[in-house]
């Protein structure tokens, strides 16, 4: 079972706001779902999942790509080529 | 020679989010057709919004690589076609602009994550619409809708310039009202793409013929499993009758990693899921933060405002499944599950050439009546196996239920595109 505190927990680690209201039902669907989860328990330990998978590597070399001012043209709040973001502390 | 194409028809079911009502277009196989995108594939200067608050206003400064492909074949792009938030859902309803309703009966739901391009498709508003299937949101609305549907093998479609939800299983693809048109759209956009890393260099596919002469067809028995609407199921064991009548040889088999299919696709895409969407904080697009409040409070309130229930849910239950603790039970666990799945497509794939069930358990959804989130999830059963494996797999209408389209889903190997469209018209036709 997953409290609501965990509930809370995982919220902000995610940077997801939760009101009081809300809390209760996301607690109990996020255990319906997990209790769905718990049918994976019954596969075997030991089975190898990685056979299939390969790295795909390339040159580290320089393309073209967006200039500085179409990679800004999104953002609210540019300032001299930056763009603002709230406070860190 | 190329021209103009004024896009005039209204749309009555709200499968547009954005239209462009003069555009041009060039030469090409796809000269002046008009087509529908998914509003979760980037268009360079057309408002691309992921059907979410959290992108509104956001216009792509760059085309996604089949975008480039389909002004290449001189497609007219008439617009973004609406979805559920992200992907996230099987129904469309899940909607910052307000859901889509099914042409075929405009009471029920469309399917998801898709639905607009569905809708467009299915309404004539366009002949033809790119979608893109995570867990079967391409086919489950061309099943709900009654058109075609396909979702291409993994690394067949670049996902470049694909806003990401789930990238180890997201797939463009195409949505036609037949084979021939599906067909078409798949073959301009299929193709070798340096900037995608999971994108394979392969011959183009062959031309489209009906061929289902010989063919071996696998029916998993679990395909016809519990939850399945037994009204849909004798539907679509009538069209696999069928194909055995055209000359395919349909042999019964068992697929036990089904059990956990659902669960591995859940907890993966979850996981993929909130590691994908930390990017939307409003600082480089979408609405801005407070700056006058801390980092980490500015962030949650934006994305608590911004992001819907269905959104934050899986965000959520993917971070959760990912933390520190629980990644064995069920990350992990939900690797090796689908490791099970790959294999048991490998092993029946030995024995026959396509598999065949249906593509969604019952009909269309009444619009407004969406149960409790595991109940929606469930109805993805059928569909995420193809995910799962990365194999090719084709919604075809084959009849309905009530009065209701219902889909044939076929499955190929990898990279068997060309076989189960194949398969798919000799279907349509009624010929081998």
């Amino acid at each position: 079972m997953v409290s609501k505190e965990e509930v809370e927990h995982i919220a902000a680690i995610a940077d997801i706001g939760i009101d009081d209201s809300e809390l209760e039902l996301f607690t109990s669907q996020f255990n319906e779902i997990i209790g769905y989860f718990d049918i994976l328990d019954s596969i075997e330990e030991g089975l190898d999942s990685t056979q299939t998978r390969h790295n795909v590597f390339r040159e580290d070399v320089p393309l073209p790509s967006l200039s500085q001012e179409d990679a800004l043209l999104n953002s609210t709040d540019p300032e001299d080529g930056f763009i603002r973001a709230p406070r860190v502390i | 020679m190329g021209g103009r194409f004024v896009f005039e028809k209204p749309d009555p079911h709200n499968a547009f989010i954005t239209r462009c009502m003069d555009v041009a277009y060039g030469d090409g196989p796809l000269s002046g057709i008009p087509i529908g995108i998914k509003d979760n594939i980037s268009t360079a200067g057309i408002p691309t919004t992921c059907a979410s608050k959290i992108l509104e206003g956001y216009i792509p400064p760059y085309d996604a690589h089949v975008i480039t492909l389909l002004r290449s074949a001189g497609a007219a792009i008439v617009g973004k076609t609406n979805m559920d938030e992200f992907g996230m859902g099987t129904t469309t309803e899940n909607s910052a602009y307000g859901p889509t309703q099914n042409p075929a009966d405009p009471t029920r739901a469309p399917g998801g994550s898709s639905g607009g391009s569905a809708a467009a498709v299915a309404s004539g508003l366009v002949r033809m619409a790119l979608g893109t299937d995570t867990g079967g949101s391409i086919r489950c609305p061309a099943s709900f809708c009654g058109i075609v549907g396909l979702k291409p093998t993994y690394g067949r479609v670049s996902r470049h310039g694909l806003i990401a939800y789930a990238n180890s299983f997201e797939q463009i693809g195409p949505l036609a009202r037949n084979v021939g048109d599906c067909a078409l759209l798949y073959s301009v956009i299929a193709g070798y793409d340096p900037k995608d890393g999971t994108s394979l260099d392969l011959p183009p596919p062959a031309p489209l013929q009906a061929e289902i002469q010989g063919k071996r067809i696998g029916v998993p028995a679990e395909f016809f499993g519990e939850g399945v609407n037994p009204e849909v199921a004798d539907v679509v064991r009538s069209a696999i009758d069928r194909l055995a009548d055209l000359g395919a040889e349909v042999v019964s088999c068992t697929m036990p990693s089904m059990r956990y299919a659902l669960a591995a696709y859940y907890v993966t895409s979850m996981g993929e899921a909130a590691s994908n969407l930390g990017r939307y904080d409003g600082v480089r697009y979408g609405p801005a933060p407070e700056f006058f409040r801390p980092w980490h409070d500015a962030y949650s309130r934006l994305r608590k405002e911004y992001f819907s229930e269905e959104v934050r849910r899986r965000i959520l239950l993917g971070t959760f499944s990912l933390s520190a603790g629980y990644q064995g039970k069920y990350y992990a666990k939900a690797q090796k599950a689908r490791s099970m799945v790959r294999s048991d497509f490998n092993r029946l794939f030995e024995e026959v050439d396509i598999i065949a069930g249906p593509t969604m358990p019952s009909v269309a959804f009444r619009l407004g009546k969406s149960c409790d989130p595991l109940s929606m999830y469930l109805a993805d059963i059928l569909t995420v196996p193809a995910n799962l494996a990365g194999i090719p797999a084709v919604s075809v209408p084959c009849g309905t239920a009530g009065g209701l389209p219902v889909g044939l889903q076929l499955m190929g190997r990898h990279f068997a595109e060309d076989e189960i469209l194949a398969a798919a018209l000799a279907f349509e036709e009624g010929s081998a």
